[in-house]
């Protein structure tokens, strides 16, 4: 028996998942490109008037705004759960974890409904404000970028907890005693010799949470109500309001160029491999 | 004992008010599903079970649960053969050819879901599988495999590679290697991956808005339109009845890593 007949037998392990993957996915992802450079007629008449649209590049830039605001919110917060679980070890280290958990498994769809029902006209936190006598009016908490931004902040944040987390696992608390035993207050140890160990893990959470928001499509229709129309819901009108698969389709591939410039821009700092193939 | 410091505090205090940011608002759901009205809003009179009564008794919810499960066991268990045996191949081949077949298989992690559910629909319509269990089993399986095969690719990380070498030279074949050697040790990520893949397929929402029309209506779609058309209480019982299941789970899982 050769080498080769081995590998040619692990490659038909391979082969199954990847040829589906290959014929269901890729090709039909693919198949969007050409439906942009061909509908309704051949050229490049989409993207022409994707560049001239004055909605398309609104859309395009509240859709880049939400998700640098909900990056940076995540990281912020995310930072401060995952440096508290990492180290102050007690014993409510373990329900802390299971907090963090939880929300991951509740689906985003119920997650964002329940926003509606804090934020929305009568919702909990207008009725509670109304009954205190603090408020006359409703005030508009959704159907508006806060509230969009509030529940984008909500469903990412596990995403930056977790890999914030994984990196702090690996760092020795040595450094940051050694600092400290030189006389260096809590707050200069842990700025100037902690925080720099986990930079790796604050840009893995960061791309993760990033990318993930470029293309998000349901907290933002739901609680954007109309209103704050980011790109994958714009693409959506388009397609299902005035069946203009060129335009939606144009769209889609700048969303999938922008999608695939962050990443490459991302692999300049951060490793790839570890942050997507190598999770958890 | 050391005096505790602002630093300490702030990071304690602050940990324990974004956890409650992440946690809280899962709950509302509760008291809003016992409410005696017919909109969504707190208990004004007393408590009440008619949105539960209403979710148990309505064939159309039933139903659109029904088939949300039986297509995730399908999807969950599809993906966890298909992506089980492509980790498997990976891990003996290590080599750059399968590191590619790797990132490929994850794709459906960067892309995002509106455009490949475009994909998915002009896909299907050429294949006559739009509004039909199988495209949304289909379409749900690719969704899933990244899952699978990065939870069993981090369980075999650990594996000896010589253990697997030792079979084969003692006159095993690759099929019975596999089978005898590799399963066993990859089992917890097996698991995991065909947790994932259920609860993907269980939760997916745009594909199956874009691929499907009447016929088929997973608990996701009903939970949607019962947003965009009216905010029935019904949508609070449900989502009560998902997050005490999750809690529940949650709870579970964590006791058992405990103890």
């Amino acid at each position: 028996m050769g080498r080769l007949n081995e590998k040619v037998s692990y490659w038909m392990l391979v082969a199954p998942a990847l040829t589906i993957m290959i014929v269901f996915y890729i090709l039909p992802v693919l198949g969007i490109w050409e439906i942009a450079f061909t509908e309704p007629t051949t050229g490049v008449d989409n993207f022409v008037k994707m560049a001239e649209s004055s909605a398309v590049k609104t859309s395009f830039v509240l859709t880049f705004r939400v998700a640098a605001i909900t990056t940076v919110g995540c990281l912020l917060l995310g930072y401060i759960v995952a440096y508290s679980i990492s180290n102050f070890a007690n014993k409510f280290t373990p329900l802390m974890l299971a907090l963090v958990i939880l929300p991951f498994w509740v689906s985003v769809l119920i997650r964002s409904f329940s926003w509606i029902v804090l934020l929305g006209r009568s919702g909990l936190v207008n009725d509670t404000l109304r009954d205190a006598g603090i408020i006359e009016s409703p005030l508009r908490l959704m159907h508006n970028e806060f509230g969009v931004l509030i529940a984008m902040i909500h469903v990412m944040l596990p995403f930056a907890i977790l890999p914030m987390m994984t990196n702090m696992r690996g760092i020795s608390d040595a450094y940051v005693k050694a600092a400290r035993g030189l006389g260096a207050s809590e707050w200069t140890a842990f700025w100037n010799v902690y925080f720099p160990q986990t930079i790796p893990g604050v840009m893995s959470g960061a791309l993760l949470v990033f990318v993930l928001s470029l293309g998000f499509y349901v907290t933002p229709a739901l609680l954007g109500g109309g209103r704050v129309l980011m790109i994958s819901e714009y693409i959506t009108y388009q397609i299902q309001e005035f069946l203009n698969w060129g335009l939606g389709s144009a769209l889609s591939v700048g969303l999938l160029i922008a999608t695939a410039l962050v990443l490459l821009i991302a692999s300049r700092f951060i490793n790839l491999r570890s942050a997507l193939l190598e999770r958890k | 004992m050391m005096p505790v410091s602002a630093f300490r505090i702030f990071f304690q205090t602050g940990a324990w008010l974004i956890l409650a940011f992440l946690v809280l608002p899962l709950l509302v759901v509760i008291p809003v599903s016992l409410t005696d009205t017919s909109y969504i809003g707190l208990p004004k009179e007393h408590l009440s079970m008619q949105h539960y009564v209403n979710y148990f008794s309505d064939t159309e919810w039933l139903h659109a649960t029904w088939s949300s499960i039986w297509i995730g066991l399908v999807v969950a268990t599809c993906a966890a053969v298909l992506g089980t045996a492509f980790a498997i191949g990976c891990w003996f081949l290590s080599d750059r050819a399968s590191a590619i077949a790797r990132w490929v298989l994850i794709t459906p992690i960067l892309v995002p879901p509106v455009v490949q559910s475009l994909g998915f629909y002009r896909f299907w319509v050429h294949l006559g599988l739009i509004d039909t269990s199988f495209g949304v089993i289909l379409a749900h399986t690719l969704l899933a495999l990244p899952y699978v095969s990065i939870s069993v690719f981090a369980a075999l990380v650990n594996l000896d590679r010589n253990i697997p070498r030792a079979a084969r030279s003692l006159g095993a074949s690759v099929w019975q290697t596999v089978m005898a050697v590799v399963v066993p040790a990859a089992k917890p990520g097996i698991l995991t991956g065909f947790i994932f893949a259920f609860i993907v397929s269980f939760d997916e929402i745009v594909g199956v808005l874009f691929i499907t029309v009447r016929r088929v209506t997973t608990l996701p779609k009903k939970i949607w339109e019962g947003i965009q058309d009216n905010i029935d209480p019904t949508i609070a019982a449900v989502a009560t009845l998902l997050v005490l299941l999750t809690l529940l789970i949650t709870a579970i899982t964590a006791l058992r890593r405990t103890s």
